[in-house]
């Protein structure tokens, strides 16, 4: 373990990941400073999903490696799991379960008891849908109690794989509000989105990429006055090309 | 330890809210168990109906604590002793309404003056001729236990009693571990198949992979909770057979069914592990799952003995895990066997867990693709 490694929260070396014929990921190194509220941008199927997966040590890259807090995060790190929250892109619940039951499952697992589970639970403004099941859920509402999930064990580094798709406004701004708060307590985060405004709003720095390679990494407003556009939205496309994409 | 009984507790739930689920893990195996008992309960007793015409002292005489042992295996209906009386019941065992009659010659208008002997007439059916022997041979032991008492000697009396129970395996001794393994089979294949195949595809798996829950806490947590319902069902099962209505009598050891149950768990889930590396959906992991369990039940004899099967079919047999778990169980439960049939068949059924833990092990995905 480096001095350099321990003093991110993040460092990914060199990370690839070929699916048969589609290079996913093609030699992403990042680093994110603890504390960082970090955004990875990139069109559909640019690899932010598999490289956040790589780095959360749910995939073993094919080359380079990944450390968080210090921690290789592959192979499983019994060590680093509790310290580490994530939110997966597609959300994952035990079957016919609650939603308080699910937060109270997952609550559990890290030895949080019922009652901050629920507090959990009440912070997303989900205490009314308490009782209702997964599948019984809306979209939105399933997003954020995947969210809460996440966040139940109070984790140092908090991952979240497009957290506002399919939010309301309100919620949207409210779940902004939330993942600030967690960051002013000295949390790490780190976030996938489409929105261009919420990764302004948010974000401390950001990496654009595209075709698994990391274009670009830095703060909103450096982007933008280095490119001498308007807007990240001007940023990324510049970067990313205008053309749609399959 | 945390990790598992919480993990038991989710998966308990996911499964008794699964409304199908539990009706074809426990309902309807039980509804086989209630109706085909008492649905051969009373073709297969060898209860007979036999209707006596006016007296005849030899069956008027029998003490009544014999009369009560009788009783299990034949109903006597004394009518009085007319000509008309006699006609009738001779009609009835012409309909299948009785199974035989019964009468002392005198009563039916003959002169007496007989001999010193007293005769006895039976008549019985000539349609069913398994009804007529059982009539025939409950009658005969009924006049040599009369015979012997006059003689003064008692023994052979006993042994034909005892001989006419014992031909007449009860229907519910066969039922029961036969419908009771079935249901363990069913339970333990699908509920493990259906499980690995929805939180695999519900990306559950994936997410307790990033919890600090090993392995071990899952795995074992799906096998205590299978264990509890094959325990449960175990209860049930012979909750209801030992019913007096169904009269299954318990022997010695039948406790040994438990540990046997235990380990034919273990090799059905293991069944189902394989079924649940392999299959792509809920749908198709509840077909397999019927696919092999259905006709595994029906070539283990779980529903009909195989007694009557071809050869090969037995040879068949012979390599199936609920075959072995079924003749064990009848053995235990009923036939006053114990370690010497348990044991082997406990080894039997770990070892095939073993073996196709193995290779599901080898076919396990943590998502779908
Ligand atoms: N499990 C998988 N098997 C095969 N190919 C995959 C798999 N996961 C991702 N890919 C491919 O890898 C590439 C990168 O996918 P990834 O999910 O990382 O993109 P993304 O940037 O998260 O996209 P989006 O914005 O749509 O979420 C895509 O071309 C995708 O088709
Ligand atoms: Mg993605």
């Amino acid at each position: 373990m480096t001095i350099s490694a321990d003093a991110f929260a993040i460092s990914a070396e060199n990370l690839r990941k070929r699916y048969g014929d589609v290079q996913a990921v093609d030699g992403v190194t990042l680093q994110v400073k603890r504390g960082e509220f970090y955004g990875i941008l990139g069109p559909n199927g640019a690899g932010k999903t598999t490289t956040m997966e790589i780095i959360e040590g749910l995939r073993e890259p094919d080359e380079g490696s990944a450390h968080i807090l210090g921690e290789s995060s592959w192979p499983r790190n019994h060590r680093l799991l509790p310290r580490i929250g994530v939110q997966l892109q597609a959300s994952a619940f035990f079957e016919r379960l609650t939603a308080r039951e699910q937060i109270r499952t997952f609550g559990s697992l890290y030895g949080i008891g019922a009652k901050d589970a629920d507090a959990m639970l009440d912070r997303f403004g989900l205490t009314e849908k308490a009782g209702v099941r997964d599948d019984q859920l809306s979209g939105g509402q399933a997003q954020r109690l995947s969210i809460a999930c996440a966040l139940v064990h109070d984790p140092e580094v908090v991952f979240l794989d497009e957290p506002t798709t399919g939010l309301d406004p309100q919620a949207r701004r409210n779940l902004w509000d939330l993942l600030r708060d967690l960051n002013k307590e000295g949390r790490t985060v780190v976030l996938t989105t489409h929105y261009m405004d919420e990764a302004q709003q948010l974000c401390d720095r950001v990496a654009v990429m595209d075709h698994g390679k990391v274009l670009r990494v830095d703060a909103p407003d450096a982007l933008i006055s280095e490119l001498g556009v308007d807007s990240l939205e001007d940023v990324f496309l510049s970067l990313t090309g205008r053309e749609f994409r399959e | 330890m945390k990790a598992f009984l919480t993990l038991s507790k989710t998966m308990t739930l996911g499964l008794l809210r699964d409304r199908a689920a539990v009706f074809f893990m426990l309902i309807f195996p039980l509804m086989f168990l209630v109706l085909f008992g008492a649905l051969f309960k009373d073709t297969s007793a060898p209860q007979v109906k036999v209707v006596q015409v006016g007296d005849v002292a030899v069956f008027d005489d029998i003490p009544a604590e014999q009369r009560e042992q009788l009783r299990d295996v034949m109903v006597v209906d004394k009518t009085d002793g007319s000509r008309a009386a006699l006609n009738q019941a001779l009609a009835d065992v012409r309909k299948g309404d009785a199974d035989g009659v019964i009468y002392a010659p005198e009563t039916a208008g003959k002169s007496a003056g007989s001999g010193p002997t007293e005769q006895v007439e039976l008549r019985v059916s000539g349609a069913d001729s398994a009804k007529a022997g059982s009539v025939r041979s409950v009658v005969d032991s009924v006049l040599q236990q009369a015979n012997q008492k006059a003689t003064g000697q008692p023994p052979a009396y006993a042994l034909a009693t005892d001989r006419v129970e014992d031909e007449s395996v009860k229907q519910i001794q066969f039922l029961t571990p036969g419908l009771l393994g079935w249901a363990v089979a069913m339970g333990a294949v699908f509920g493990t198949a259906y499980n690995l195949v929805a939180w695999r595809k519900k990306r559950i798996l994936r997410r307790l992979w990033l919890a600090p829950v090993g392995a071990g806490s899952v795995v074992s947590a799906r096998v205590g909770v299978n264990l509890g319902l094959a325990l449960v069902q175990t209860a049930i099962f012979l909750g209801i057979a030992v019913l007096p209505y169904y009269g299954l009598k318990l022997s010695g050891d039948w406790w040994l069914c438990l540990p046997l149950v235990v380990t034919g768990t273990l090799a059905f889930m293991s069944i189902g592990l394989v079924v649940g590396a392999l299959a792509k959906s809920e749908e198709a992991a509840n077909g397999m799952a019927q696919l092999i369990v259905l006709p595994m039940a029906f070539l283990s004899g779980s529903f009909f003995p195989l007694d009557l099967a071809p050869a090969w079919v037995r040879t068949l047999s012979d390599f199936l895990p609920l075959k072995h778990l079924s003749d064990a169980m009848q053995g235990v439960l009923s036939r006053g066997e114990s370690w010497g049939t348990a044991l082997p068949v406990m080894g039997g059924l770990l070892l095939f867990a073993a073996v196709l833990t193995l290779i599901a092990g080898k076919l396990f995905r943590w998502e779908a693709v």
